[in-house]
C-alpha cells in the first residue's frame, strides 16, 4: 500500500497540539512508516504541496495569512482535520473577540496603559494584518474531522490518526470529545 | 395520593400524580439529561435539555420538558429519540455559542456540567456562529467572584438563594442574550446588603460562573455534597454525614 500524504499545519494557536503531536513518540516512528509528511513546521518545506491526503490544522483563524493558506489546505487536502480545541472553537485565540474589532484590540494592547513609547505596530508584508474576529476554521472551510481538547492528549491523537490510516470514518467518543 | 400509571420508553411504570415525568423516569432507572435541574429546588424548565416526547391523540409526539410537566394517565412518553438527541445537541451548542466558554482557561474545567454534557451529547465543535458577547466579572465580594462569561442562566444560584438560604440576593435582570444574573439591586455583589456570604449558591452552579476567589484554571470544584447535606437534612430532617 502506498504510503499516505501527511501534514500538518501551524495556524492561530501556541503550538501546544504540535508539542502533543510530538508526544506521540515511538509512534511517530511507525507512522512514518505508514505515511509521508509532506508538509509540516518540524519539517523544513516552504510551499504546502498537492494531493495531500491527510492533514492535522492546528489553531484558529485570526488573521490574513491563516485565512489564505487554510484555504490552499483545503483546496489541495482530502481529509483536512481540526486540531485542538483553537482549530476547533477558536478558543484562546478567540479570547480577544469580545473585546470588538482588530483595531480595538490593537489599541488595548498597544496604546491603552502602555509603558514606554505607545504605538500599532505596522509592518506591510511582514506582519500579517488581524481579522476582526478569530474564527474556528468550520467557520471558513468545511472540516472532515474534528479533535477536541487544549492540547488534545498524544493518546486521542494516535486514536485518530490510526482509524485515519485504516481509511476509517473517525470516531472519537466518550472524554475524547471534551473541550479544555 | 392517587396513582397514575403511564408507559416511558415502551414500559408501564407507576407514579404518584404530584410527580414530574423527570422523577417518573428517575424512580425506574431512567436517565433524562438536565442542566437547570438540581435536586431539592423547584424546577423551572430553563434548559430544555430534559425535553422528552409525548405521543399525543393525532399520532404525532409533542415535546415537552420533563422537569415541569407531570405523569398522566396512560401518557405514552419516549426520552431518548434521534430527534431528541439532535435537539438536545443542539441545546448545549447553542448555550456555548451564547456566552464565552473558554474550557481551557476556565476555573470550572473538568469539573463542569455543561463541559460533561456537551462529552455525553456527542459535540465535537459548535456549528452556531459565537456571539462573543462582553460580559463583566465581579470580584467585589470578599470570598466569592461571578464571570458572567461562564453564565448559562440556569438560575440554580437564584432559586438555590431563595428557597434554601432564604436571602433571596440573586435575581436576574435584562431580556434574552442580554440576560444577566444580578445580586440585590444590580450592585456588585460586595455591597449586597442581603448577601449572608453562605456559598450556596457556588455550591450549586453548574459551570465556572461562580467561584471561589484564588481559584485557577480547573481548580474549581462546586461542593455538591455540602448542599446535597443541607437539603437532606432541610426536607427529611436527616443530619447524614
Amino acid at each position: 500500500m502506498a504510503r499516505l500524504r501527511f501534514a500538518t499545519v501551524w495556524l492561530g494557536g501556541c503550538s501546544g497540539c504540535h508539542m502533543s503531536f510530538l508526544d506521540l513518540d515511538e509512534f511517530l516512528i511507525e507512522l512514518a512508516e505508514r505515511a509521508e509528511i509532506v508538509y509540516s513546521p518540524i519539517i523544513d518545506t516552504k510551499e504546502y504541496p498537492d494531493g495531500v491526503d491527510v492533514v492535522l490544522v492546528e489553531g484558529a483563524i485570526a488573521n490574513e495569512e491563516n485565512l489564505a493558506m487554510i484555504r490552499k489546505v483545503r483546496d489541495r487536502s482530502r481529509m483536512l482535520v481540526a486540531h485542538g480545541d483553537c482549530a476547533v472553537t477558536g478558543n484562546v485565540t478567540a479570547l480577544r473577540n469580545p473585546l470588538g474589532r482588530a483595531a480595538t484590540v490593537l489599541e488595548r494592547s498597544y496604546l491603552e496603559d502602555v509603558d514606554g513609547v505607545p504605538g500599532i505596530p505596522s509592518e506591510p508584508g511582514i506582519v500579517p494584518v488581524l481579522l476582526d474576529r478569530v474564527m474556528p476554521i468550520h467557520a471558513v472551510v468545511p472540516v472532515d474531522v474534528f479533535i477536541p481538547g487544549c492540547p488534545p492528549s498524544a493518546a486521542k491523537i494516535r486514536e485518530a490518526i490510526e482509524q485515519l490510516l485504516d481509511g476509517r470514518q473517525v470516531q472519537l467518543s466518550g472524554r475524547d470529545l471534551k473541550f479544555g | 395520593m392517587a396513582v397514575r400509571t403511564l408507559q416511558i420508553n415502551d414500559t408501564l411504570v407507576s407514579a404518584r400524580e404530584d410527580q414530574t415525568i423527570l422523577e417518573a423516569a428517575r424512580d425506574h432507572g431512567i436517565k433524562i439529561p438536565t442542566l437547570c435541574h438540581l435536586e431539592g429546588l423547584t424546577d423551572v424548565g430553563a434548559c430544555r435539555l430534559c425535553l422528552v416526547e409525548v405521543a399525543t391523540v393525532g399520532g404525532g409526539a409533542k415535546l415537552l420538558p420533563s422537569c415541569v410537566s407531570h405523569v398522566a394517565e396512560d401518557m405514552i412518553v419516549h426520552t431518548d429519540t434521534p430527534r431528541l438527541g439532535e435537539y438536545r445537541r443542539m441545546i448545549v451548542e447553542l448555550v456555548m455559542a451564547e456566552r464565552n466558554h473558554v474550557c481551557s482557561v476556565c476555573v470550572a474545567n473538568n469539573h463542569c456540567e455543561l463541559q460533561d454534557m456537551a462529552v455525553a451529547m456527542g459535540v465535537d465543535h459548535i456549528r452556531y456562529d459565537y456571539l462573543s458577547p462582553s460580559c463583566s466579572v465581579d470580584l467585589s465580594h470578599e470570598r466569592y467572584g461571578i464571570d458572567h462569561n461562564r453564565c448559562i442562566l440556569c438560575t440554580r444560584c437564584v432559586r438555590v438563594c431563595d428557597e434554601v438560604e432564604g436571602a433571596h440576593t440573586w435575581d436576574v435582570a435584562g431580556r434574552g442574550t442580554r440576560s444577566r444574573v444580578i445580586t440585590d439591586m444590580n450592585q456588585p455583589w460586595g455591597s449586597s446588603d442581603t448577601c449572608t456570604s453562605c456559598g450556596k449558591c457556588v455550591m450549586a452552579c453548574p459551570t465556572g460562573a461562580l467561584f471561589l476567589q484564588g481559584s485557577s484554571v480547573s481548580e474549581m470544584e462546586h461542593d455538591r455534597g455540602t448542599l446535597a447535606f443541607l437539603l437532606n437534612a432541610r426536607e427529611k430532617k436527616q443530619w447524614l454525614v
